[in-house]
């Protein structure tokens, strides 16, 4: 009998685990992001609305919602990061929606087609792509915006970070790529990484902002139901004792 | 209270019901850990109705608005995130529990005479959560709800003749469009599960006239004790209601597990492509269903006639009503059936957890080939379970075994004349040929066709 449980067990786990084996073609820097460090988050939030927000929207996420997670008040708010008006001409509200003032047609006449909205991102592709391809921009005179991407190919996106980190080069042999940096930026290789790791970590906390109070909740709910389920095991030993 | 309930009972039968169905419901005492499914399922059938009633509170069906609705529930209802998150989970620990909860019914031949009726009532159950979790898998309006969609009602253009007409019929318009979803909110907020609702009810009630069977398969009412109850029977309540709860103490563990530590389950529960608003200018890299249907989706593509492939498919559901006629077998319970009819069942639970697996990956030669092979096994399973009805003579088993062998070596031979990989295609033959020879050459040569004999009465 223990046999066939096991089997069944088996069996209903053996379809997910052997789906997890199989990743991506190209391999992907692991992000490492810690959604309980505030301070990464405040950080990644600050290149975030320095950066990407003249293109990307996050349009699921509103201002206060992000300022009551992430310790930041509706003055600091207004003044460093809610960067559009309303129709009125007044600065849009503390409890909007982060959208972007770019209009859609524009997008599409510079960039080829409107940037994505972001709000989604780090769970659709993950935290590890953001990261990777925010570092895999390279020199490329073929494309458009003179720079194309190691993991997202032919992107339209320009290497807006390109002050920050400097500038790639492809030195891989043809049909590969491999990357080798050919001009200095303002940071260190290392510090960097810390940048996009910052806002890896602000977009996967954009992505599913409830998180880390999830599974600080969930920890409370399963004590209880284990709690539960030793008396429910108790009064059901109790009740069948006349049974065997 | 006394005077309250005689009240009631005076003009509705209160403790009548409650009697007949709870305090004075005899069940076996021998019930497993396989029985606890049955009631696991009325539960998640709550959580869902709970669950589902919140969210179509803040849903807006609507193919402009429904993407950005669910995001709203996610984001800024109070604990939207978690009425979702149960809802989606729920979806798919419906089907974990509905498997298996019918793979019991197959190991103890639930279904068999008197029980027919209550196992076709419940594959029309199964039919209808289908057909109710594929309208709900539609609502968030993601990429996968929509090309999911868009594929699996395409099946129906298959058929010939009013195929084209009656698949614009389905979807009210040319394509999946904003029509498409609000007729499957209607479906799946209203239509359905008070369909379903209905069925539930009714295979509980044709349950208890007949009464449970056991995992050895001896009908308990038999043997009466001096009470004039079942002499091998417990009330249900209280016995099997504290065992249950117990049971729900378990399961609730493992479904809050995911769902604060992983809604998506790791893009099973939560496509990732999902995340991404419905698009129909942009097709996805792979489109497959939910996981849970992807055991009839491989059966699907198994075979390239795209006609005959939805027949099969539907066919490979449908097979399932007529089980309590294929299987003849008087013996009830696999305990005290042959070696070889164990083997037949656990290797079809796997045949269907590989074809489901299969089914989520893209069509590349090994997958296809492997699917094609265990599909055949999936068929070939409710032959072999019919040949097991009585002892076979050797010249009819050799007989079944060479028709049915040759009959798709055959079409193997018209394949590989169509250039398919011949060193796949010989090692994939051996799978249905193994089975074949296991089920129904092995009982002519070994003794591991011996069944044994059934008690008159339950062992535990």
């Amino acid at each position: 009998m223990k046999k066939t449980i096991a089997l069944v067990f088996m069996m209903v786990c053996a379809a997910p685990v052997a789906a997890l084996a199989a990743g991506p073609a190209k391999p992907l820097d692991r992000a490492n992001i810690d959604m309980t460090d505030t301070a990464s988050l405040q950080r990644g939030a600050e290149y975030f609305f320095q950066y990407c927000i003249g293109c990307h929207s996050i349009q699921f996420k509103r201002y206060n919602r992000m300022g009551n997670d992430l310790g930041l008040s509706d003055d600091q708010l207004r003044e460093r990061f809610i960067h559009t008006r309303d129709q009125s001409g007044d600065q849009t509200g503390v409890g909007e929606l982060i959208k972007i003032a770019m209009k859609p047609d524009d997008a599409e006449e510079w960039f080829g087609q409107p940037a994505p909205d972001l709000s989604l991102t780090a769970r659709l592709r993950g935290t590890d792509w953001i990261y990777t391809t925010l570092r895999s921009f390279y020199l490329d005179d073929s494309r458009p915006m003179g720079v194309n991407n190691a993991i997202f190919e032919a992107m339209s996106m320009p290497h807006v970070l390109w002050e920050l980190q400097g500038w790639q080069a492809n030195v891989g042999e043809e049909g590969h790529i491999k990357l080798e940096k050919v001009a200095e930026g303002k940071l260190t290789t290392e510090e960097y990484n810390e940048v996009v790791r910052d806002i890896t970590n602000f977009l996967a906390y954009v992505a599913d902002p409830v998180k880390v109070e999830r599974h600080e909740l969930g920890k409370w709910v399963l004590l209880f139901l284990a709690f539960f389920t030793f008396v429910a095991y108790l009064l059901k030993k109790e009740y069948w004792r006349d049974v065997h | 209270m006394r005077a309250l309930v005689d009240w009631i009972d005076a003009r509705y039968p209160l403790t009548k019901t409650w009697n007949e169905h709870l305090a004075e419901y005899y069940a076996p005492k021998n019930f497993n850990f396989w029985y606890y499914f049955g009631s696991l399922a009325v539960l998640v059938l709550v959580i869902q109705f709970v669950s589902g009633i919140f969210l179509t509170m803040f849903y807006k069906p609507d193919a402009q608005l429904a993407f950005a609705s669910v995001e709203y529930i996610m984001r800024d209802v109070e604990w939207g995130w978690f009425i979702r998150y149960m809802h989606t989970t729920g979806a798919s620990a419906f089907f974990i529990v509905v498997y298996l909860h019918m793979f019991r019914a197959l190991m103890y031949g639930s279904y068999k005479r008197p029980r027919e009726l209550i196992w076709i009532i419940g594959v029309a159950i199964y039919l209808v959560l289908m057909a109710e979790a594929f309208a709900g898998y539609m609502l968030p309006w993601g990429q996968m709800s929509y090309w999911g969609a868009q594929v699996i009602v395409n099946l129906f253009a298959t058929i010939p003749v009013v195929g084209g007409d009656l698949v614009t019929w389905i979807r009210g318009d040319f394509l999946i469009s904003d029509a498409t979803l609000n007729r499957f909110f209607a479906l799946h907020v209203v239509a359905l599960p008070l369909v379903l609702v209905m069925l539930v009810f009714v295979h509980i009630v044709a349950l208890h006239a007949v009464g449970s069977n056991n995992p050895d398969g001896v009908e308990i009412k038999k043997f009466t004790g001096s009470n004039g109850h079942p002499a091998d029977g417990i009330p249900f309540h209280p016995y099997y209601t504290v065992k249950d709860l117990f049971g729900f103490g378990v399961f609730l563990i493992l479904f809050f597990a995911v769902v604060f530590f992983a809604p998506e389950a790791g893009g099973y529960f939560i496509e990732k492509a999902n995340f991404q608003m419905a698009d129909p200018m942009v097709t996805p890299e792979l489109i497959h269903p939910v996981w849970y249907f992807g055991t009839f989706y491989t059966v699907l593509r198994a075979v390239p006639d795209p006609f005959l492939g939805v027949l099969l498919m539907f066919g490979a559901v449908l097979i399932l009503f007529f089980l309590p006629w294929i299987d003849r077998n008087p013996i009830k319970s696999w305990r005290y059936r042959s070696t070889i009819h164990k083997f037949n069942i656990v290797f079809f639970g796997l045949t269907f957890v590989v074809l489901g697996y299969l089914g989520l990956k893209p069509v590349e030669p090994f997958y296809a080939e492997l699917g094609l092979r265990l599909t055949a096994v999936y068929l070939l399973f409710f032959f072999v379970l019919w040949f097991h009805s009585q002892p076979r003579s050797s010249l009819f088993s050799w007989l079944s075994f060479l028709v049915l062998v040759g009959g798709y070596t055959y079409w193997d031979y018209l394949r590989l004349e169509a250039g398919v990989d011949q060193t796949l295609l010989v090692a994939m033959w051996f799978i249905p040929t193994v089975y074949l020879v296991i089920c129904l050459l092995l009982p002519l040569y070994t003794q591991l066709n011996e069944e044994k004999p059934v008690p008159a009465r339950v062992t535990s």
